[in-house]
């Protein structure tokens, strides 16, 4: 447990009472709305988003499960589809990870990108041209060897679990390379590679990679195992992160320990580090420019347009204090929107209209996608509708970005310092003194 | 297990010593590091990694593209990511940011050999006139031009790095004699083979990357004004121009950046980085298999990440062209306590006992029509950004174009009194070894052994006022 145990604010052991109950905020009362229940109400969306992201996984795991005892390819869309299942809440989660340290330092062990997939399992060497024609490297792979040199290291990998993924594959080169676990692993075991570049279609690994009595591509056993080992520590990853948002979890206290303007600042800096930066910049932009396959989210599935959907759709969760739950329910209560709406309507309602913009570009994609054209098809070279729509979606995410900015600054929290979050703008700087 | 190591001090003593037990080559440990210190807010680790004012919004997308460039984490191939594989196959880290911490300096190795603490790198060469050609150095015949001590999966790294200390003590006037630290190197399991017997080692720390887009700017002609090679004036300091060869045109041109001013610009300081360290070709240095030689072959028959898709490259001209923005726009952070007394007295110091005869304070950003934000500014690096004799105690023996093995680039010093927020601890110099800036200012030898012996004999209050000034950089 963290050592942070910091004093609670009264406000919050007073706000305990009903996280889940809906509270209608309407435009009337909005301006009795305080800081401290806006951001007793985000850590509320928190602990609910983490906790179906937590179902949703547990449903994958059983799919995953059924499916190492019967493999076949029926199981398989079963497990694929629970997975695409355990991304919505999941990604509507990644507004806490800015602003939130607690949230961040663990998020690469669940969701780490780009994956270094051809250390995990087989990968194709077809693809790659002439210029390797030595097939020793295709399968230096956790999977194919019980012993293997990473990193320049030798590791003994006889027997896949857990401990092996989790403690010695972790950090074997250096704190960030956990591209062993996580949501990415589990994609990549399910599907395979994308081998279709910036045409249609998805990865299309076999049932049979995980049937040790009619086994494609060998090592069966050892997949299966990977598979399992990886689902499991997901599982226990995301309890983690669960009961840090449950009442007096880590993460509930240290947001409470930042005080309302604190609060408030990690809302509005997990929005708009996750709107420009990450998901506008880092997710969708870069691969835009370099016209990469898969400078993406969920190459292997071909699902990034949802990913980006539900990324987006968080941020409006966090300003407008709603979430719908996996299981229909309806998350609502004191949000920042009512904070902005009480000091300056004009400006909530133009906030407002850009995240609905916003909305409306992600859903574009989802449309492209159902029709054929899934991300990396749309950022192919030359396909120039498929880049303007692509574009439009950053456009979006930039502009709204900016209004975000003009709320800050409303209600006070452009300056506010904020613990171990990449801070959204620039602080004055000089050249050099 | 017997290790076959290698062994070098900075003290010059470098001997080859095959399959020497490492018992018998260990050097007293003692405890160096600090306690870790107070911790630091996000505003101050984030110090670095500011973008220069005046950006504007639209181009904040070129920053925010170049950072991620920068930060990413490159897999190796083959992988579904063409544009993040390529890895290696010999590599010392897999991103920019991983030695470059926060973008502030890298840390050294620590004596319980840590693997996350890969901010120091070593280069290699051996005895020869090629250092004088468009490589910069004469390579080591199977290793290359630098170690790499990891390698992706299935193949061995070149060596691991055993770091130890020596230490002496230096005398101060009227106040507690000083310990200083000397790094003895190791190179254990090679991978490779024997390394050649008249093997040179110069270990190099990850430098910070702010105001590299404003040292860039400063004009040839005012640096070579500050050029004294043949020390005209007597003042006991030389001050060279690196000369390094520039793909473009075929040429040499005046060196800037780098330990030993042996790149010209930012783009090859990037690409070279990129290629050497990371293992990913790019338009100016097109190898995908970096920094191997043709005694590995493996090495360079490992697949790599060129794609028609970036160029056939790894890293395509428009990624090299993000990162190059990016590098080119972090600012340096506001100094802080200008106008108190102490800083201002530590100063008049600093200039008084000779730092600034090569520290420069100030210079002038030339113009820059592609670069508004950067050029026609008066900027404070506190650095001439020319080659010094340092002397015995901080020379690597291993030149790099026209640098001797007795030289390095004036550092500048802006960001001096933010090293440890951001990098999480204090590791001054070329290799680290000094903690505090007492220790770094002892170390200074050579053409600045002058001005060391008079930082020696001020009084403790004037050596206060000093390390205020500094500390407020």
């Amino acid at each position: 447990m963290s050592l942070k145990r910091l004093l609670l604010p009264a406000a919050i052991t007073a706000a305990v009472m009903s996280p889940f109950t809906s509270v209608a905020i309407s435009q009337a009362n909005a301006a009795s709305i305080d800081a401290t229940s806006v951001n007793q109400h985000y850590a509320d969306i928190a602990e609910a988003v983490f906790a179906d992201s937590l179902t949703t996984a547990k449903q994958l795991q059983q799919a995953i499960n059924t499916f190492l005892k019967a493999p076949t390819e029926a199981n398989l869309k079963t497990a694929r589809e629970a997975w695409i299942a355990a991304r919505v809440p999941y990604q509507q989660s990644e507004v806490y990870r800015f602003g939130n340290a607690i949230v961040d330092d663990w998020e690469g062990k669940v969701n780490a990108w780009p994956l270094d997939e051809g250390l995990i399992d087989y990968v194709d060497g077809s693809s790659y041209g002439t210029e390797s024609d030595i097939n020793a490297w295709y399968s230096a792979n956790i999977i194919a060897n019980p012993s293997l040199k990473i990193g320049g290291e030798t590791v003994d990998a006889g027997t896949i679990d857990k401990t092996l993924l989790a403690e010695t594959l972790h950090e074997i080169d250096g704190v960030e390379a956990n591209v062993a676990t996580g949501y990415h692993a589990i994609e990549f075991l399910l599907w395979g590679q994308d081998l279709n570049g910036t045409k249609p279609g998805a990865g299309n690994r076999p049932a049979t990679d995980f049937d040790t009595n009619n086994c494609s591509n060998g090592n069966c056993d050892r997949r299966a195992a990977y598979l399992k080992a990886a689902t499991d520590l997901l599982i226990d990853d995301l309890t983690e992160m669960a009961n840090n948002w449950k009442q007096g979890g880590d993460a509930r206290q240290q947001l409470a320990a930042k005080g309302e303007l604190g609060g408030l600042a990690t809302i509005t800096t997990g929005m708009g580090s996750l709107s420009y930066g990450e998901l506008a910049g880092e997710r969708t932009k870069l691969g835009l420019m370099l016209h990469d396959p898969e400078e993406e989210h969920d190459c292997f599935s071909d699902n990034t347009h949802w990913s980006h959907f539900y990324d987006a759709l968080g941020i409006r969760n966090a300003y407008l204090g709603e979430y719908s739950r996996v299981d229909g329910t309806q998350v609502k209560g004191p949000s920042l929107s009512a904070l902005a709406q009480a000091a300056n309507p004009a400006l909530d309602e133009k906030m407002r209209a850009h995240l609905d913009t916003t909305q409306a570009a992600a859903q574009a994609m989802v449309d492209a996608a159902a029709k054929g054209e899934t991300f990396d098809v749309l950022i192919a070279a030359g396909n120039t509708e498929g880049n303007a729509r692509v574009q439009a979606f950053v456009d979006a995410l930039t502009a709204q970005t900016q209004v975000l900015e003009e709320v800050m600054a409303e209600l006070g929290i452009s300056d506010v310092e904020l613990e171990g979050s990449d801070s959204l703008d620039n602080p004055s700087a000089v050249l050099g003194g | 297990m017997t290790r076959c190591a290698l062994s070098l001090t900075g003290w010059l003593s470098l001997w080859l010593a095959s399959c020497t037990s490492p018992a018998a080559m260990a050097v007293a440990a003692k405890p160096d590091r600090a306690m870790p210190g107070p911790s630091f807010s996000a505003a101050e680790r984030q110090a670095f990694m500011q973008p220069v004012d005046g950006l504007p919004f639209a181009q904040r997308m070129n920053f925010v593209l170049g950072q991620a460039i920068f930060e990413k984490l490159w897999v190796s191939s083959p992988s579904s990511t063409t544009a993040s594989d390529g890895l290696g196959p010999l590599y010392n880290a897999r991103s920019c940011l991983r030695c470059h911490i926060n973008n502030g300096r890298g840390v050294p190795p620590d004596e319980q050999g840590s693997r996350n603490r890969n901010g120091l790198l070593i280069r290699l060469g051996i005895p020869g006139e090629e250092h004088l050609g468009p490589q910069g150095v004469t390579p080591e015949p199977r290793y290359g031009t630098q170690l790499q001590t990891f390698a992706v999966t299935g193949m061995p790294a070149e060596a691991g790095i055993e770091l130890t200390y020596q230490t002496h003590q230096v005398e101060l006037n009227d106040e507690a004699p000083v310990e200083l630290r000397q790094p003895v190197y190791r190179l254990v399991n090679p991978g490779y083979g024997d390394f050649h017997p008249q093997l040179q080692l110069s270990p190099r720390l990850a430098p910070a990357m702010i105001g590299l887009g404003l040292l860039e700017l400063i004009p040839d002609a005012d640096i070579l004004a500050l050029a004294d090679p043949d020390d005209r004036n007597g003042d006991g300091i030389s001050g060279r121009a690196n000369r390094v060869y520039h793909p473009d045109q075929n040429s040499y041109r005046l060196g800037r950046f780098g330990w030993k001013a042996g790149q010209p610009d930012l783009r090859l300081q990037n690409a070279s980085a990129l290629n050497t360290d990371i293992g990913i070709s790019n338009p100016d240095f097109p190898a995908p298999g970096g920094d191997c030689t043709p005694a590995q072959n493996a090495c360079l028959q490992a697949p790599n990440g060129n794609t028609d898709a970036q160029d056939g490259l790894e890293a395509s001209a428009e990624m090299m062209e993000m990162l190059l923005f990016y590098t080119r726009h972090l600012a340096v952070p506001p100094r802080r306590q200008l106008d108190a007394p102490e800083v201002q007295s530590g100063e008049q110091v600093f200039t008084a006992i000779g730092c600034s005869q090569c520290h420069t304070p100030s210079h002038r950003t030339g113009p820059a029509p592609d670069r508004p934000a950067l050029g026609n500014r008066t900027i404070r690096p506190y650095t001439d950004l020319l080659l010094h004799d340092m002397g015995e105690g901080l020379a690597d023996r291993r030149p790099e174009f026209a640098a001797t093995g007795r030289e390095w680039r004036t550092p500048p010093l802006w960001g001096l009194g933010r090293h440890a927020a951001v990098s999480g601890e204090r590791a001054l110099l070329h290799d680290g070894r000094a903690r505090t800036l007492t220790e770094a200012i002892l170390w200074h030898g050579g053409e600045a052994e002058a001005a060391r012996e008079r930082f020696r004999q001020l009084t403790p209050h004037q050596r206060t006022q000093l390390i205020s000034f500094l500390e407020s950089l």
